[in-house]
């Protein structure tokens, strides 16, 4: 694909992961849009940045252990993960307690890399 | 009663609902829910200001699922699948708030 097509998406992720499927749609359909080779960021706010935690065991509810995946997106060259520092502060987590590395913004950085984008897609 | 609330505290109203009506009695948090009894979010206050009427349990799968095991509030019982039929079994009756 000719890089004139390229549009900047980002898939907004609000939701806790396991509760409901909006996590692991979200990351399905990143996957297809890295298929694309287009410009790829993922936000994580509110509920979503627990998708990010550390240390998740699902062995106990019998559902699929997604996050790892969060770590190989690289691989997909997905490298842009936006985490909203507020959101982060509001749960008691840390960049520390996330399992892959991320960029850390204020909610008013967020707002502008939203204003930036051609699509949002928001889960 | 046993008060069952399976979202999360920071999204939705369902505990918040439920510890305004509810001052006696036992809460069990499932699935979502279980965020509200870890340490430094930003519902912990509210449910240890309810924690003096009520007795809250945590559903330890659900917890662990989430990569929060270690991040118990102090007070909060984890139980198993086995305690969650206990407390539904030794409750007069119950309530799943949604």
């Amino acid at each position: 694909m000719s890089s004139g097509n390229v549009k900047k998406f980002m898939f907004v992720n609000r939701k806790a992961p396991y509760g409901t499927i909006y996590a692991l749609e979200s990351l399905e359909v990143v996957l297809i849009t890295a298929a694309f080779d287009q410009d790829v960021s993922l936000a994580f706010l509110d509920d979503g940045v627990y998708q990010l935690k550390k240390g998740q065991q699902t062995k106990g509810i019998e559902i699929k252990n997604f996050s790892p995946t969060y770590r190989a997106l690289e691989g997909y060259d997905i490298e842009k993960l936006y985490v909203e520092k507020e959101s982060l502060e509001a749960r008691g987590l840390t960049e520390e307690d996330l399992l892959v590395d991320v960029t850390v913004l204020g909610r008013a950085e967020m707002g502008e890399l939203m204003d930036q984008q051609d699509a949002v897609l928001s889960f | 009663m046993l008060h069952i609330i399976n979202k999360s505290p920071l999204s939705n109203c369902s505990l918040d609902s439920c510890l305004r009506v509810a001052t006696t009695g036992s809460v069990l948090l499932i699935e979502d829910a279980v965020y509200a009894a870890t340490t430094g979010n930003a519902f912990e206050h509210k449910l240890r200001e309810s924690m003096a009427g009520l007795q809250v349990y945590v559903l330890k799968p659900d917890l662990e699922a989430r990569g929060l095991a270690d991040r118990l509030m102090d007070g909060v019982t984890p139980v198993d699948y086995a305690g969650f039929v206990e407390l539904t079994v030794s409750n007069k009756n119950c309530q799943s708030w949604l």
